[in-house]
């Protein structure tokens, strides 16, 4: 196990935990999405809740943030049964939630996202000096100075809007911080940041209950586990400490699977060239990078978030407008800033805000897998659905996508299978280029090792892939080739396995420094 | 609206009838679309036999069936071309003002003489002033990136402009007897401004459910990046969606046209407010993603009978107005009430 962070001792004499859940239910209609849940959360540790996509762990959350009623089971807080009526009544208990999906107001300043809903006000009248005094603080505190409380959200980064919701949750007076997800939008910086202020936090006596998909984080940061299979507890209150990586994966997916990327195929020497960028530059984003990726070649652009990386797949795409350069697939120039023009070069991009740029979220699944190509299962005109469903069975069966119905409503799936949608929509269009940006963020270990699976499989068919991940060993493991990006330049272009992690953060240390 | 009822048995619909058969299916009825529309039909029934109480046989009797009618068709033609807009995210506020730019381009002198053997140069003109009109909208929000809302109001305020420097203000007369004869004509014992009405309805519900066009224009509501990423060409679509609209304004003033006999500048003025009010009546979602013709029509067959039902009763216009505003609040908190009950217990 690797100990970054020295564990606090947790007196077992402590008698009450500061929240217990016992056969905790709740069912949307026909859908169980929790059928009996236990779990005890004492304070000042970090309690990780883990479970594989779809498994409950944000209806979870949501009963206890007064989002969802459950159905059945107790709730109890310092020993006494309690009901948590709204998000109201689960702050006023000292219960404070940062969701899966950011819920900061684009539109408002950093100060007014934080203390909305309890304005500091006297009279109706805002205290604007005192919230943007107490703005700076919280922020200090989050290690984030630099960020001004009138800053307007929507120019943040996705890591700094997840600050600000950090903030909000610090901004009551809470026993008890709930975290779905946080780390799926960090960088390894923003990681270590995060983590300096759990402890900070734990230390101050808190409890943190902890979501996240990423195993090696619960040895980082965890204290104890608890398991979700299928919306019921699998294991409950277990010690990080003498827990195996083997173990929780057991537990989580019923099956022993081995924590490993697929073998490389090595790239034949003559294949050829399908996507050759030249010279490309957009603005003060990012400039001058060149790059090329063969016929079944896997290529990763590693980097900080905000080093331009996804900027750089949105310009070869076509949704933004390159200043500068060129991009050729299979020797054909493409039309700047014409997305249709790619996608009719056969080129395809998995967004990396699936529900802001990705997925239609009130239509049906289907709809979602075939957005690029029910014009060419239509005949003529005419839209040919029961041929859209059977494709996207099809591919809901290669991709382990639950629940497998075509016509589920998108927004109802978790958020591990939302991202399957995305994938199975490039399958369907059968793409030459293929362009993956955080392709498994939010997705679970199995669908992971799947996914990476895929991705390979797809370089060994002959697709030209181009991977951006802020895992910076996911995309040493999955690439065959590696540039790393800092500042908007490229700063190294090598083989996967001539690098490793610190060698990537050394050049970008090096490379923002020059 | 959108699910097909007579597809063959794939597999993919006996998951869903099993799924069905898992839940309650009174409340699966009712959340599902055609369910949607029922409580539109129950509102229409109850009108009418409010209708039938108060005005008894002036009002239960077929030439007023067909005064509604005829009154609901010129409002209901602009309503399906509104609907592609509105689902799409969009809004168009000058389809009244382009009606009365058409009926007055239409019914001008010049064009009446140069169709007097070959009237269906006037539906023409008509037709291709919507059209024309809508294509400017398009261009001006989908490449001069201005707001829907923005480029519709100037072109509702110069398009009423226009008609009346084109008509000098005052009433065009027409006077070409085979535009008059034909559409006073009747088919079946029904008028061709009804036909029209439901001729346009059954197209716009296969181009809306049916089509590659109708998919798209879905997708463009409910997440425009998305259906962009995805490589659906977003602004010629919006343009598409636009000369729609604007080609159903220039179709329901040639059946203005025909009705009043005359073609002035005045001609659908407020007209885009009932438009709009009978659309999101229906079911269709302002914010655009999702949108129902079926719901469109009757949406648009209750403001008509309410509005019959108070000339009926000799109750002032203004009072039709106060009903008329409670109906569009009632109707869209009942709608929202739906909508939330099928996201919390949808399966
Ligand atoms: N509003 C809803 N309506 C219907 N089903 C829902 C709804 N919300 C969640 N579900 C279902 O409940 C189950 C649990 O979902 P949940 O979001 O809690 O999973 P999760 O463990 O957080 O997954 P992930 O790791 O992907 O975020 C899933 O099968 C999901 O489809
Ligand atoms: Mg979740």
């Amino acid at each position: 196990m690797r100990l970054c962070y020295v564990h606090r001792v947790i007196e077992d004499d402590h008698p009450v935990s500061l929240l217990e859940v016992r056969g905790l239910a709740k069912s949307f209609g026909s859908a169980k999405a929790l059928t009996g849940v236990d779990l005890d959360v004492r304070a000042g540790e970090v309690h990780c809740v883990l479970g594989q996509n779809g498994a409950g762990k944000s209806t979870l959350i949501k009963t206890l943030s007064g989002a969802h009623q459950p159905d059945a089971g107790e709730i109890r807080w310092n020993g006494e049964s309690v009901t948590i009526a709204d998000p109201v009544a689960a702050l006023e208990l000292g219960i404070a939630t940062m969701y899966q999906e950011l819920d900061v107001v684009d539109g408002l300043t950093i100060a007014e996202n934080i203390f909305l809903g309890h304005e500091l006000a006297r009279g109706g009248v805002m205290n604007r000096r005192e919230a943007a005094q107490r703005t700076r603080e919280l922020m200090k505190r989050l290690g984030h100075p630099d960020l001004s409380p009138s800053r307007e959200v929507g120019t943040l980064s996705p890591a700094n809007q997840q600050l600000v919701s950090m903030a909000r949750a610090l901004s009551h007076d809470i026993k008890l911080m709930v975290m779905d997800e946080p780390s799926a939008v960090l960088d390894s910086g923003e990681v270590d940041n995060l983590f300096r202020v759990i402890k900070e936090l734990t230390n101050q006596g808190i409890a943190v209950i902890y979501i996240s998909h990423r195993l090696e984080e619960i040895d980082r940061i965890g204290d104890r586990i608890s398991v979700l299979k299928d919306g019921a507890s699998q294991a409950s209150n277990l010690p990080v400490k003498g827990t195996s990586t083997r173990e929780l994966i057991s537990l989580m997916t019923g099956t022993d699977m081995e924590h490993a990327f697929p073998e490389h195929v090595p790239v034949p020497d003559d294949a050829p060239v399908v996507l050759e960028v030249e010279g490309l530059s957009l603005g003060k984003h990012f400039s001058d990078v060149s790059l090329s990726v063969r016929a079944g070649e896997i290529v990763g652009l590693a980097g900080l978030v905000g080093s331009g990386r996804s900027e750089i797949l949105e310009t070869i795409y076509g949704h933004r407008k390159a200043t500068a350069g060129t991009v050729r697939v299979n020797g054909k120039e493409l039309k700047p800033g014409a997305v249709t023009h790619a996608v009719g070069s056969q080129m395809g991009l998995s967004p990396e805000e699936r529900k802001s740029q990705g997925l239609l979220l009130e239509e049906p699944i289907y709809r979602n897998a075939t957005l690029s190509t029910f014009a060419r299962f239509a005949k003529g005109w005419l839209l040919d659905e029961p041929a859209e469903r059977r494709a996207t069975e099809e591919q809901m069966k290669a991709l382990e996508l639950r629940p497998a119905e075509p016509d589920r409503i998108t927004r109802t799936l978790s958020g591990g299978n939302q991202q399957k949608v995305m994938l199975a929509r490039w399958l369907i269009h059968g793409t030459k280029v293929l362009l993956l940006d955080e392709p498994t963020r939010g997705v679970d270990v199995g669908a992971r090792m799947e996914i990476y699976r895929l991705i390979r499989r797809l370089a060994s068919e002959g697709t030209a892939i181009l991977i951006v991940s802020s895992e910076i060993d996911e995309v040493l493991g999955l690439a065959d080739r590696v540039n790393v990006i800092a500042d908007g330049r490229v700063l190294d272009e090598r083989p996967a396995h001539d690098i490793d992690e610190h060698g990537v953060l050394d050049l970008i240390m090096k490379g923002s420094a020059a | 609206m959108s699910e097909p009822t007579s597809s063959p048995a794939t597999s993919a619909d006996s998951t869903r009838a099993s799924a069905v058969g898992k839940t309650n299916p009174m409340k699966q009825f009712f959340a599902s679309p055609a369910g949607r529309s029922i409580g539109l039909v129950i509102a229409l029934l109850l009108l009418v036999a409010v209708g039938a109480i108060t005005a008894g046989e002036n009002f239960m009797n077929i030439d007023n069936f067909f005064v509604i009618v005829r009154y609901a068709s010129v409002i209901g033609v602009i309503a399906i071309g509104m609907t592609f807009v509105i689902t799409a995210g969009g809004i168009d506020l000058s389809v009244g003002s382009v009606l009365g730019l058409a009926s007055v381009v239409a019914s001008v002198g010049a064009v009446q003489t140069a169709a007097e053997g070959f009237w269906p140069l006037m539906v023409f003109v008509s037709i291709a002033v919507g059209v024309l009109a809508g294509l400017t909208n398009g261009l001006i929000i989908a490449y001069g990136k201005v707001v829907a809302f923005i480029a519709t109001l100037a072109m509702l305020v110069g398009a009423r402009g226009l008609a009346e420097l084109i008509s000098g203000r005052s009433t065009q007369v027409v006077n070409n007897d085979g535009f008059l004869d034909f559409f006073r004509a009747e088919l079946l014992g029904i008028d061709w401004v009804v036909w029209i009405f439901v001729l346009v309805s059954i197209a716009g519900w296969f181009l809306f459910n049916r089509t590659t066009f109708g998919r798209r224009t879905v997708a463009i509501g409910g997440n425009a990046t998305a259906a962009r990423l995805a490589g659906v060409n977003v602004k010629r679509h919006t343009v598409y969606l636009y000369m729609i609209a604007g080609a159903c304004a220039g179709i329901a003033a040639t059946m203005l046209l025909s009705r009043t006999t005359a073609g002035t500048s005045t001609h659908g003025q407020l007209l885009e407010l009932d438009v709009i009010a009978a659309v999101v009546v229906g079911g269709t979602l302002l914010i655009g993603g999702r949108g129902t013709i079926g719901g469109t029509v009757l949406g648009v067959m209750l403001f008509a009978v309410l509005v019959n039902v108070f000339t009926q009763n000799n109750l002032s216009s203004s009072w039709q107005l106060v009903a008329k505003g409670v109906i569009i609040v009632v109707a869209v908190m009942l709608q929202q009430r739906l909508a939330n009950r099928e996201a919390s217990s949808s399966g």
